[in-house]
């Protein structure tokens, strides 16, 4: 796939070109908002459960705490934790499947072995068990991210062996090998670019995966510790007045479905800048 | 094909091993399960040293594990650290219970994909194609909880305007039911409408795009074009024809998101308080009990795996193609 071509291919598909400016807008809107907002996120006061007004247009919740501003804050944690585990399980998963994929033979028994565990033991049983003794000691989201994305490489490590299997033995490897390359340049240069495409689509959707994967770890309760809030913190917290106060319930489960299904967006248009066809990539 | 299966087996026996490892050390070097009871003033040291020497806490983990794995290998699962039940009998109780619902969900989301994905393929890009796409990609963006307490506060609020539950809303059945055994099942069925919803709408947003698009690609097979030039209607060509071949690729991703349903489960549970192996799971890792997550874990990994190998074969039977290696 030629990049330049790939470009203007993506950038004809206006549903994925809007939803990708909403992504920069909820970003930078959360950044920017948060320090020209009138309320902190950790502001405590003591009007309780106001309902949206001109002065809270999200409202308040039960400690007093400005729904608006805890929302940007909420947006910012979650955006941050979800690129990071979309960064780093890309790189693990092009690590192991470039290595496994090129090599072959037993490095490439072990890895996908490796591959196999990860995807054949349900990620919730280790996440409950690892985010908890981690919020019990530190509270840092930044281990929280390092744990999801140890956990959501493995489909990106098959979808890259996949890829350099029926490469590898074409002759333009074969000729860059006989001109004396060595595997690490074969690999960077010759095999990934051609992998690039796919990998690119899965790891844009492992950022809407994450940012479900922290909500649901929120709802069971291991979400950043408060003053910190996440998304998934602020509806799980909002869970119990759902009926009662439901400003606290719907405002932040919004703006987490504004974020991921534009991150899907994004993801099903790069995938059909690439692949006109319609077969799903699954991310993790 | 047996041999494919025997050393499937035995490779999926080793993953057991050793995820289980992984989990005991986990959960064993995730605190203290005797840290409330060492804070109670009122409970003299020595019973506290009695718990610890009959939880093992004393010897080295890997000692530990080994006695868990030789009594789990005999069906022995230990007990619990707190109430001290067995933990064999609890999760077998909790099993089913949580069963039901991954199983319903399962169906409903198998038979439903295949009839909305082969709708899309019929006629792609048609309006009904388009919407069925986009409310799936809605329904992909949406937290599993958030989709489970919405759903559940639907039915709520519409039972509030006609004035009578229209569906349970809590409980994996009603607490002292009496009934017979067929007022029993209507009175399960019940309570699984919402929980079954949940976790299958979840499942059809997703794979229904797999195959649709597995049986686009099938239709353009020159098969196709053979059968339909030698007389085959349109009915014979895809029973007979289409979907077969297009089930086998994708027998293989449900196979791989089973994992993801248990996951789901474990949520939904919690939202509709179903007490199944979801509450167990998050009550083994509060209380730091070894015994009970890793029994969890030993048995949803091995229906798991056990799918897996299932999907293989079922895929190596429905194309010939596929060659089992």
């Amino acid at each position: 796939v030629r990049a330049s071509g790939f470009a203007l291919r993506f950038l004809r598909q206006r549903l994925g070109l809007a939803a990708a400016g909403v992504l920069v807008l909820v970003g930078v809107g959360a950044v920017v908002g948060e320090s020209l907002w009138r309320y902190d996120y950790a502001d405590i006061s003591s009007d309780l459960y106001l309902s949206p007004s001109a002065a809270h247009p999200l409202g308040t919740d039960n400690g007093g705490h400005d729904v608006l501003a805890q929302v940007l804050r909420g947006v910012q944690r979650s955006l941050t934790i979800a690129v990071l585990v979309a960064v780093l399980s890309t790189l693990l998963g092009v690590a192991v499947g470039a290595t496994a994929g090129y090599f072959g033979g037993a490095v490439d028994s072990v890895l996908m072995r490796m591959t196999d565990l990860i995807l054949t033991v349900p990620t919730i049983v280790v996440l409950v068990v690892v985010a908890g003794s981690v919020q019990k000691r530190s509270g840092s989201w930044a281990l929280l991210a390092l744990l999801l994305a140890s956990l959501s490489w493995a489909r990106k490590a098959r979808l890259v062996r996949a890829s350099f299997r029926t490469l590898r033995e074409r002759q333009f490897v074969e000729a860059a090998r006989a001109a004396g390359a060595g595997a690490g340049r074969i690999i960077c240069r010759h095999l990934l670019p051609s992998a690039a495409a796919p990998v690119s689509v899965a790891a844009t959707l492992t950022v809407a995966t994450a940012v479900l994967a922290e909500t649901s770890l929120a709802y069971l309760g291991l979400g950043p510790p408060p003053p910190d809030t996440s998304l998934g913190q602020l509806v799980q917290a909002g869970q119990d007045s759902a009926t009662t106060h439901p400003w606290l319930f719907y405002f932040p489960a919004l703006a987490i479905v504004v974020i991921v299904l534009s991150v899907n967006l994004v993801g099903e248009a790069l995938r059909r800048a690439f692949d006109p066809t319609d077969v799903p990539i699954s991310p993790d | 094909m047996r041999r494919f299966i025997v050393r499937r087996v035995a490779w999926n026996a080793a993953l057991l091993l050793l995820s289980s490892f992984l989990v005991f050390v986990l959960v064993a070097a995730s605190g203290d399960p005797l840290a409330t009871l060492r804070t109670q003033p009122d409970v003299p040291q020595e019973l506290v040293d009695r718990r610890a020497e009959e939880l093992g806490l004393d010897r080295p983990i890997v000692a530990r594990y080994g006695q868990w794995l030789t009594a789990a290998v005999r069906g022995d699962f230990g007990r619990r650290v707190v109430e001290e039940t067995s933990v064999r009998t609890l999760l077998w109780q909790r099993l089913q219970v949580t069963l039901r619902m991954v199983t319903a969900a399962l169906v409903a989301g198998v038979v439903l994909s295949m009839i909305v994905g082969a709708l899309g393929a019929m006629r792609p890009y048609s309006v009904l194609d388009q919407l069925v796409g986009a409310g799936g990609l809605v329904l992909l963006s949406l937290p599993v909880f958030w989709l489970a307490a919405l759903l559940k506060e639907a039915v709520i609020a519409l039972g509030g305007l006609t004035g009578r539950r229209l569906l349970p809303t809590l409980n994996q059945s009603e607490p002292g039911f009496t009934g017979g055994l067929l007022a029993r099942w209507a009175d399960y069925a019940e309570h699984l409408v919402l929980p079954t919803l949940t976790l299958s709408l979840l499942l059809v947003a997703s794979w229904s795009r797999y195959v649709r698009a597995s049986m686009i690609e099938e239709s353009t097979q020159d098969y196709v074009r053979t059968a339909r030039a030698k007389g085959a209607g349109p009915a014979r060509i895809l029973f007979r024809h289409l979907l077969p071949n297009a089930l086998a690729p994708v027998s293989s991703i449900i196979a791989l998101d089973v994992a993801a349903v248990f996951g789901g489960a474990v949520i939904v549970e919690r939202v509709f308080n179903w007490q199944g192996m979801g509450q167990l799971l998050i009550e083994g890792v509060r209380d730091v009990d070894v015994n009970v997550v890793s029994a969890w874990l030993v048995v949803t990994a091995t229906i798991i795996v056990s799918l897996n190998v299932v999907a293989d074969v079922v895929a190596a039977r429905l194309d010939p193609r596929i060659r089992l290696g």
